[in-house]
């Protein structure tokens, strides 16, 4: 019990974060109409690229002799990219269609 | 110092981009803007550790120079595959496109945390890493696995490249639950007791995790898919957040739990929307044993084909006609010509509407993304309960390339898989024309007595085709 009020303790503002965070996005989300299911999952797709920005960290922290490192490094930053640059402009794309509509 | 600051500031406004760009997302008027707002965001938090991230500096001279070319053609190549692949695909394959870029940010994290377990057995003098973040670091690869094969059999099965009942063993849930215990299993032995010989045991971890990622959905039948690319959707989200806490990455950890979170809250929209439990929909194979459960007495029923011009009179001096699309119009490209015909029968005094299954085609809303692509307004789209009530006062419904969405064994028959699911009744309706390429079953793989219906007539083509044939028809009366 110790254990973790201690955890609980030291890292206070980070649990805090994570569950406002958690229920920011379920309420964010809750009021969506179905029309907007597609583009709204391709949109939430295209945020959790932001593992780009951690693949950017690990090529950076690879050392020039670690062969494997820079490789990983490498392969995940063309998928992260991948995953935020067409996530983005998918969505962009159906997105364009709703609008051309209200004319 | 003060380029820490300045990071630390971009990581900030990246994420309030990805909440305000989430909450716009969700309202037809500020949707295309608010992903334009999160791209930004994005555009900053990356750009920001581009320039300003502590570990940019880690080297000097050519080491370098090395590393920043290698990181700019990766985000060169990323971005130019991305680019095309997005402005290439036809809008009929959006789903499959989504899952493919779900599937490689999932990939992006697996990949990470493989690397992040190299730097803990390096012996470098690296410092060794607390238990949580170790745990932390094999969750991700687990996950970020399963996500990225997950995905891409996702893909393979919307692009029909693979049949659910290949790919499915006997005992399949039996070998599913083994492989998740020793998943589970070697997380706990990595963390507590593997010593030295973590990494290999790690690599291990990680071929098991890509191997579930492609049992978890292998069983999973094809109408159940767009439940199944939320899933992994949430499941990479919460890799990223993992990923964030690794890496004391806000921005990370913010982007990754509103995508888990938010992720979660549309799975269970969509399980609401076929009334059924997420457990059913991932446990419960529904494309593979299911099948034979409804197959009764199709043999021995007759079916009414229609011609075009009897199609086309009846139409055309109807009063109130209800057009239900499905995955046939999407497969088809028939969105443009389906909208053509709409036309053509309002401007003969013929009211037309849509109704839209939440779940017809491969996605919720995958229908109105393609009827908007047509420039059919939207008041004229209908969903379910609106949609019924129309439908029972309507003169003919026309169902367009649809099937499990409007079979009555979802209410009547108890036996068939999708029983309890809500559908549109289409058989309350005065008429029903039903466009169907052939008498195959639907993506579920199950029997359609309202083929059989009294009032139901089929007729057999290429939806495109068939709709072109009916306007030319109407056009001539």
């Amino acid at each position: 019990m110790e254990v973790f009020f201690s955890f609980l303790h030291e890292n206070l503002l980070l649990i805090y974060l994570l569950a406002f965070s958690i229920l920011l996005g379920i309420e964010v989300i809750s009021k969506v109409p179905a029309v907007l299911h597609t583009p709204l999952m391709s949109g939430a797709n295209a945020i959790h690229g932001v593992v780009l920005v951690g693949a950017i960290i690990v090529l950076f922290n690879a050392r020039a002799d670690d062969y494997l490192s820079l490789v990983l490094g490498f392969v995940a930053v063309v998928f992260g990219t991948l995953n935020v640059v067409g996530g983005f402009a998918v969505t962009d794309r159906m997105l364009e269609m709703f609008k051309k509509k209200k004319k | 110092m003060s380029a820490t600051y300045l990071l630390d500031l971009l990581y900030l406004i990246a994420s309030l981009t990805f909440v305000v760009g989430l909450k716009m997302l969700s309202h037809p008027d500020t949707a295309r803007r608010g992903n334009q707002v999160a791209a930004v965001g994005m555009g900053l938090a990356v750009m920001g550790t581009l320039l300003f991230h502590p570990s940019a500096d880690r080297d000097l001279g050519d080491v370098r120079t090395f590393k920043l070319l290698l990181l700019y053609a990766a985000l060169a190549i990323g971005g130019m595959i991305g680019w095309l692949a997005a402005y290439r695909v036809k809008m009929t394959s959006m789903p499959q496109m989504v899952s493919l870029f779900n599937g490689l940010g999932g990939g992006c994290a697996a990949l990470l945390a493989v690397a992040e377990l190299k730097l803990q057995y390096d012996g470098a003098g690296h410092d060794p890493i607390s238990t949580g973040a170790m745990i932390l670091v094999l969750f991700t690869m687990f996950f970020g696995s399963v996500s990225f094969t997950g995905s891409m059999l996702a893909y393979a099965k919307l692009e029909d490249m693979v049949k659910d009942s290949a790919i499915t063993l006997p005992r399949h849930s039996v070998i599913n639950m083994i492989l998740l215990a020793g998943i589970l299993g070697l997380i706990g032995y990595i963390t507590w007791g593997a010593g030295e010989n973590g990494m290999m045991w790690g690599l291990i971890l990680f071929g098991i995790a890509l191997v579930y990622g492609f049992m978890f959905v292998a069983p999973i039948g094809g109408a159940d898919m767009p439940v199944v690319i939320s899933v992994l959707n949430s499941f990479t989200g919460l890799t990223a957040a993992a990923a964030g806490i690794i890496y004391d990455n806000l921005v990370m950890l913010v982007g990754g739990i509103l995508v888990g979170a938010s992720g979660s809250i549309l799975t269970i929209l969509m399980c609401k929307a076929m009334n059924r439990s997420i457990m059913n929909v991932l446990v419960g194979s529904f494309g593979g044993g299911g099948a034979a459960g409804a197959g009764k007495a199709a043999g021995d029923q007759t079916i009414k084909e229609v011609s075009i011009s009897d199609a086309a009179v009846l139409l055309n001096y109807s009063g109130s006609v209800v057009i239900v699309p499905g995955y046939g119009l999407a497969v088809a490209q028939a969105q443009k010509i389906c909208k053509e015909l709409d036309e053509l029968l309002e401007s003969n005094g013929v009211e037309v509407k849509y109704a839209i299954h939440p779940v017809a085609g491969r996605m919720p809303g995958h229908m109105n993304v393609l009827l908007a692509e047509a420039d059919v307004p939207y008041p004229k789209l209908f969903d379910l309960e609106e949609a019924n009530d129309i439908i029972s006062k309507s003169d003919v419904v026309i169902v367009v390339g649809a099937n499990d969405v409007v079979n009555p064994a979802a209410k009547d028959d108890p036996s068939s898989p999708i029983y309890g699911m809500p559908v549109l009744e289409v058989w309350e309706a005065k008429n029903v024309i039903v466009m169907k390429r052939s008498m195959k079953s639907g993506y579920a793989g199950i029997e359609n007595e309202l083929f059989f219906h009294a009032r139901t007539k089929m007729l057999f083509g290429d939806a495109k085709d068939t709709l072109q044939k009916l306007v030319s028809e109407v056009k001539s009366l």
